[in-house]
């Protein structure tokens, strides 16, 4: 072969090779992403039982039902509307009323119910997962934050 | 007073730094050795003045001294005085210096080892090296300032992070630093090169041990920060593909890339151009790296509180320095000569597979990483791109590669027998289908992908050892001549077999984790047992303790095997008083390469505990397999070759192809 045509070979090694890997990516990009949700959305339309979805809101209070051993239920507000979550495990150490969450998960029952499998809570005490900050900002329900939080430290 | 000292060392370093930025250059252009002379004073002059100012930072952690806004969010006077260090770096503004510390470091090491480079582009690599530091520098000045002052002073701090109250935290980010910074000199070199439009294999030579050890170091970090997030986040997990994970791992895949290609053009002057683009793009992706974590422009576990400042800031140094080097290699790039010819069954062929391979590996998880942010952008959707994703691309793009990295170092350069490669590698393929079948023989009901994805690893472990035992002629000369062929053949070959095994032994701890695993969620109560992979534990009791600045509610488990008790175990959760934030404490024993892990969870009604259970087959095998590259990387860069740096030409090759320019 020449100097071109093995070139050229290389070439088209490569540009097949990156074919095959961009077929895998719009593959997985249709099928395996999750999207996030407002409780707000989810009420106003329902989506299909096999879809997975990030929930992200608020825990609202007094809804946290610690049921028969390890299954957890509460409610995920943004203020508006609400969503009930079953969540079977230990839920993260930051878990809290009134705090931001994101519940991972779909609505595999078919019901109303939302089942979770991962749950998240904020990592540390000043931060609110940024989807769910994002969420309350639009929704005009942001009551922030960073200047009330260090009076009342003080 | 001393505070300001650190202060003003800061902007001393910033003022010398851009000394270094442009006088060197300009000598280099006009080949005036006075100028460039300027270069090696300088960096050591940065590194002497960042070290003093990171140096007054530390003191003011090690007192307490809450006047500086840092120490007072981030420290607290209990706490134990290696996580008053420790906490220099545990957040945003400490790191940055830290950052910048290792960067300067880097700096002063090229100038002193590099008293053998050529004058020009000692030159050039330093000026382009401060550069870098001139921007971080700025960022921290301008953005993060660690100096900056409360009054008055608060009596008592707020505590550091209670999850980075950890040895992990000592040892991970300063490793994953020194990883991604020391990208930085791979980069000026690649820059200095296209500067002076010319390169050849002096500099693939100068270049490789500087890739080695960030990308040791690196591979160190990560597997630490995996291993620090396996045991202290108490979710069992020793990898999510978070945002913040695939930002550390995109440069190792980058510069595990530019590695192999560095040593195609060391030995074969080939690959010039593809070896600076892959320099540029390795630190490209370390910045990308610091952009995201540092901006909080993603969701992430990892995700702290953020100003959108800062975000715009390292966005603004990402653009610069990624366009102005893409930029620069689009205008000099055709300059470089190529040379080395071979043809595609050859040693470069296989390395070029290998940067394939690692490169498209690269971009999926780029994508991956990415993609949920342009679309946000675009449309305004908010979606996660989680494990799904990164498991139907990056897995069937890396698989192939595990097969063909036995094949490699069996090659030989310009023009290989495959044929001969292959039958070289019978007995590794034949012990890892063996392993393969014992798997699905032992474990029945096992999942045959994964039975054969640990045969795979066994193939790669064996095979790493099959051009050591080809070199020294086991088998064919006598042992003792053997033997002794085998402890002087190059470090750099033992390196290599050492990484490729290593390869092979976090593989198989992979999959065997992801496969072999089991785990179970129960409620507790004192006195009951639980059991999992042939242990039964019991659930003994929980007492109270309060150390330094947290309570904790430790719970006492006994783990037994049959009758006979092998272990005791603990998990608590602790309360830190300071932030009224819980942590989880996660109860670990290994047994043989296996772990069992117990978290504890939140207390019933009744009295009962949460507790989830994990058996994690083989799992330390992953860090293990990580630790074992590293040593591999260690092993080579003892090599004499690159321990003395020499740039002497080795004894060319016979018969060079006529069609290659001379230099």
């Amino acid at each position: 072969m020449t100097r071109k045509q093995k070139r050229l070979s290389i070439l088209a090694g490569g540009m097949g090779f990156l074919a095959v890997a961009a077929g895998l990516v719009m593959m997985a990009l249709s099928s395996d992403i999750t999207f996030f949700r407002t409780p707000s959305q989810l009420v106003a339309e329902r989506p299909d039982p096999a879809m997975r979805i990030r929930l992200g809101g608020l825990v609202e209070p007094g809804t946290i039902v610690r049921g028969q051993g390890t299954k957890v239920s509460f409610d995920v507000t943004d203020r508006k509307n609400k969503v009930k979550v079953v969540y079977t495990g230990i839920l993260p150490d930051l878990f809290r009323a009134g705090q931001g969450v994101v519940a991972e998960g779909s609505f595999a029952g078919g019901g109303s119910t939302f089942v979770a499998d991962t749950v998240l809570a904020k990592h540390d005490e000043k931060y609110m997962p940024k989807e769910v900050a994002d969420a309350l900002k639009a929704k005009g329900e942001w009551y922030g934050d960073t200047a009330d939080e260090k009076t009342a430290r003080k | 007073m001393i505070n300001e000292l650190g202060h003003y060392a800061l902007v001393l370093a910033l003022a010398v730094a851009l000394v270094q930025a442009s006088v060197p250059i300009l000598g280099a252009h006009r080949r005036d050795a006075g100028l460039m002379n300027v270069a090696p004073v300088t960096a050591v002059l940065t590194l002497v003045l960042v070290a003093l100012s990171y140096a007054v930072l530390t003191r003011a952690y090690l007192v307490s001294d809450f006047s500086l806004k840092t120490v007072w969010e981030n420290s607290h006077s209990m706490m134990p005085t290696i996580f008053k260090v420790t906490g220099v770096w545990g957040n945003h503004e400490g790191s940055m210096m830290l950052w910048v510390l290792i960067l300067v470091l880097f700096g002063a090491l090229v100038a002193g080892f590099g008293r053998n480079l050529p004058a020009t582009l000692r030159a050039n690599v330093l000026g382009v090296q401060a550069w870098v530091t001139v921007a971080f520098l700025l960022f921290i000045l301008l953005t993060s300032n660690p100096f900056a002052r409360l009054d008055p002073a608060p009596l008592e701090g707020q505590d550091l992070n209670p999850i980075l109250q950890d040895y992990g935290l000592a040892v991970h980010p300063p490793l994953l630093y020194l990883g991604y910074v020391g990208f930085s000199i791979t980069f000026a070199f690649a820059v200095a090169a296209l500067i002076d439009g010319h390169i050849d294999a002096a500099w693939a030579r100068w270049v490789r041990p500087w890739a080695l050890a960030a990308w040791t170091f690196l591979t160190i970090g990560i597997a630490l920060g995996s291993y620090w997030s396996y045991y202290e986040l108490g979710w069992g997990g020793w990898w999510f593909w978070d945002p913040v994970e695939n930002a550390s791992f995109m440069p190792w895949l980058a510069g595990t890339a530019l590695l192999h290609s560095a040593l195609v053009m060391e030995k074969r002057e080939a690959l010039k151009i593809w070896t600076v683009l892959l320099a540029i793009l390795t630190f490209s992706l370390s910045l990308l790296g610091t952009f995201l974590v540092r901006s909080g422009v993603l969701t992430s576990v990892h995700a702290f509180a953020t100003d959108p400042t800062r975000g715009v800031f390292i966005l603004a140094i990402l653009v610069i320095f990624i366009g102005g080097a893409f930029a620069l290699f689009a205008l000099r790039a055709s300059a470089l000569r190529q040379g080395g010819l071979f043809a595609p069954i050859s040693r470069e062929g296989a390395l070029v597979l290998n940067n394939l391979f690692l490169t498209t590996a690269t971009a999926t998880v780029l994508v991956g990483t990415l993609y949920p942010l342009a679309l946000e952008s675009l449309t305004g959707a908010k979606i996660s791109v989680g494990p799904p994703f990164f498991n139907l691309t990056f897995a069937p793009l890396i698989i192939p590669l595990f097969l063909a990295v036995p094949f490699g170092p069996l090659m030989a350069w310009k023009r290989a027998d495959l044929l001969a490669a292959a039958q070289r590698l019978y007995l590794a393929a034949g012990i890892g289908l063996l392993t393969a079948l014992a798997v699905m023989f032992v474990a029945t009901g096992a999942p045959v992908l994964a039975a054969l994805a640990i045969g795979l690893g066994v193939y790669v472990m064996v095979g790493a050892m099959a051009d050591l035992v080809q070199r020294a002629g086991f088998g064919r000369v006598p042992a003792a001549t053997a033997a002794r062929r085998f402890v002087g053949l190059p470090r750099s070959a033992f390196g290599t077999a050492v990484a490729h095994f290593g390869l092979g032994v976090a593989l198989v701890g992979i999959v065997a984790a992801t496969a072999f695993s089991s785990e179970a969620i129960v409620t507790m109560k004192p006195g009951e047992t639980q059991t999992i992979a042939g242990y039964t534990v019991r659930f003994d009791d929980v007492t109270q303790a309060t150390r330094g600045t947290y309570d904790a509610d430790i719970a006492h488990f006994s783990v037994m095997r049959g009758s006979t008790k092998v272990a005791d175990l603990t998990s608590s959760k602790r309360l830190y008083t300071t932030r009224r934030q819980p942590t989880t404490e996660a109860g670990i024993k290994t047994f043989g390469f296996s772990q069992l892990y117990l978290s504890l969870g939140d207390a019933q009604d009744d009295g009962g505990r949460v507790v989830r259970l994990w058996w994690k087959s083989w799992v330390t095998l992953i860090w293990l397999g990580a630790l074992v590259m590293a040593a591999g990387g260690f092993t080579s860069l003892s090599d004499r070759r690159l321990r003395i740096g020499a740039p002497t030409r080795r004894r060319k090759p016979a018969g060079r192809p006529v069609a290659e320019p001379a230099e």
